[in-house]
């Protein structure tokens, strides 16, 4: 098959532009227009002063994960392994612990997430049958001096955490309005 | 005898030391990053502070603290490189860049006897009773121009020797490309103003500045760019491609090249030669504000106020001293103005590539100076007579 020959029309330069001075005018007005805008104003200048102003984020930014709380404060997690199991970077260890509660069953005696190796994917959160985990916190995961420190416990997690709003077990079910 | 010494001294100090150096330095910071993030809309270096006051200051605390950085770092020969000439180059450099402001008038003369304004050699002009005159300039030589295009030529020994000594490549490169741009564009920066002393009859700086306060027909001044005008873009032009500005920066060519000919430097001999550039770049601004901007000269301003007719009537009185004032004001400003140009133009416009900066300074410069020049000689002395 032979090779196809695309014919290109490059624009003609006009005597205009091959001059040059006169696109050098034009170029220099442009840039000297920015120079005194920019002078005077600080209009056009997007940068933001990053440690001294900090940009909104928008509401879905996943930043560090956080353990939500149940109504007396206790974690809202039932150490169902859904958030583990999805968790494709496997950064999250639960070891789930029996619950004096029958009617809560199993909680996280020990819940760890290890964000150096979290890919920040946010499976995590779609996976919680119970509003337990989320990633709403709107803290960057920071660098770390050591290790050991990037491994939030449930402790840490639950310190950043919030109560849900989400009805748990059922009860109220109506009431929660459209929650299932 | 050393009196004279000494005012030289002095002289020297404020020059290169209050004017040349303060102002090419700052240059890499104001011109190069503050000037560029402002067309860009940025906001450009702004972090560093001095002690106690904690404000951005035009982001002029980074100049001073690159300037303790590159003297506290370590000072790095390559291997295989010359040494001596390694360690010369920068010198080599720098030297002409401080040996071109010699010539350089920044305020006439000052005149120790009385001083008015009066119809001098046909053209209306400041008078001084004194035979005594003591320039502003280092040296009044009657050579001025010829003195400069000596020192810039031999300007292009520093790149040229810090390329061939650092036994790379890309230094090499770069000094070759330095070698080839200065010495083509060399030809057609001396044959551009040779209109110009044609017209002003002389080669000494302070005359050449001088005259161009003259009117012809009574009311155009005689300004290099009113009676030369392709003169002057040719010679801007010129200038900038024998400092090596952008968008003439193809011995530099941060793309190509890493950094051209000083690309083996480091510490402070790389910022000796970084130095030397804009110190040239700077003498750029102030040569064509002397050669085409009128100088020193304040129009109207004589030496005992402004006169706005040639009846010797002062019109606004001023003592000398403010006179003189007014008039290094105004080189500067002349001076700084054509410095932002050059800036300006360096941020508007790309890099040139080798064939087409051989293109322009060997079928166009020269061409267009050799015309111009016969047009100005034929305008001299057929016409005019």
């Amino acid at each position: 098959m032979p090779a196809t020959v695309v014919t290109v029309n490059r624009p003609e330069r006009t005597l205009w532009v091959r001059a040059y001075l006169p696109e050098i005018a034009r170029g220099l007005s442009i840039t000297t227009k920015q120079f005194f805008k920019n002078l005077f104003t600080k209009k056009d200048v997007v940068t933001i002063q990053y440690p001294d102003v900090k940009r909104e984020y928008p509401a879905r930014y996943r930043g560090l994960h956080r353990l939500t709380w149940r109504d007396d404060g206790q974690v809202r997690c039932v150490a169902c392994m859904c958030c583990s199991t999805i968790c494709p970077a496997n950064c999250i260890h639960i070891e789930a612990a029996e619950h004096e509660d029958p009617s809560i069953e199993k909680y996280p005696a020990s819940f760890v997430i290890d964000e150096l190796r979290c890919i920040v994917c946010g499976l995590c959160v779609e996976a919680c049958p119970c509003d337990a985990i989320r990633m709403d916190s709107g803290i960057h995961a920071h660098p770390y001096y050591e290790r050991d420190k990037a491994f939030l416990d449930k402790d840490a997690l639950l310190a950043l955490g919030t109560a849900s709003t989400a009805v748990q077990g059922g009860a109220n079910k109506g009431a929660a309005g459209g929650h299932h | 005898m050393l009196i004279e010494l000494l005012i030289i001294l002095a002289k020297i100090g404020v020059v290169i030391l209050a004017f040349a150096f303060p102002i090419g330095s700052l240059m890499t910071l104001l011109g190069d990053r503050k000037q560029s993030s402002m067309i860009q809309n940025r906001v450009g270096p702004n972090r560093a502070r001095l002690p106690f006051i904690n404000l951005p200051l035009l982001g002029i605390p980074h100049f001073i603290a690159d300037g303790i950085k590159m003297i506290l770092k370590e000072d790095i020969i390559p291997d295989g490189a010359d040494k001596f000439w390694h360690n010369m180059a920068p010198a080599l450099s720098i030297f002409p860049a401080i040996a071109l402001w010699a010539t350089i008038p920044f305020a006439g003369l000052y005149c120790t006897g009385d001083v008015g304004a009066g119809f001098v050699d046909g053209f209306y002009q400041d008078t001084c009773s004194a035979a005594e005159k003591n320039y502003f300039s280092i040296a009044n030589l009657d050579a001025g121009l010829l003195y400069i295009f000596a020192i810039s030529a031999i300007s292009v020994y520093g790149a040229a020797i810090a390329g061939w000594a650092s036994n790379s490549k890309y230094g090499l490169l770069g000094g070759v490309r330095t070698s080839a741009q200065m010495i083509s564009y060399e030809v057609s920066m001396a044959l551009s103003i040779t209109g110009l002393l044609l017209i002003y009859g002389t080669l000494n700086l302070n005359e050449m500045a001088a005259m161009q306060g003259h009117l012809i027909w009574g009311w155009l001044p005689m300004w290099g760019i009113v009676v030369q005008p392709v003169a002057f873009f040719m010679f801007l032009t010129i200038m900038m491609a024998e400092t090596k500005r952008a968008p003439f920066n193809v011995p530099e060519a941060e793309s190509e090249l890493v950094a051209g000919y000083f690309t083996e430097f480091s510490s402070m001999k790389f910022g000796v030669i970084q130095l030397a550039e804009y110190v040239a770049t700077v003498f750029v601004g102030a040569l064509v504000a002397t050669l085409f901007l009128d100088g020193w000269q304040v129009p109207f301003l004589f030496a005992d106020g402004f006169h706005f007719g040639t009846d010797g009537v002062v019109d606004i009185a001023m003592p000398y001293w403010l006179v003189i004032l007014l008039r290094v004001g105004a080189f500067s400003v002349k001076t700084l103005f054509i410095l932002w140009l050059q800036f300006m133009l360096r941020w508007t416009l790309p890099m040139f590539r080798y064939d087409q900066i051989m293109n322009l300074g060997w079928k166009i410069m020269l061409p267009l100076s050799i015309a111009n020049l016969f047009v100005t000689a034929f305008i001299m002395f057929v016409v005019i007579g």
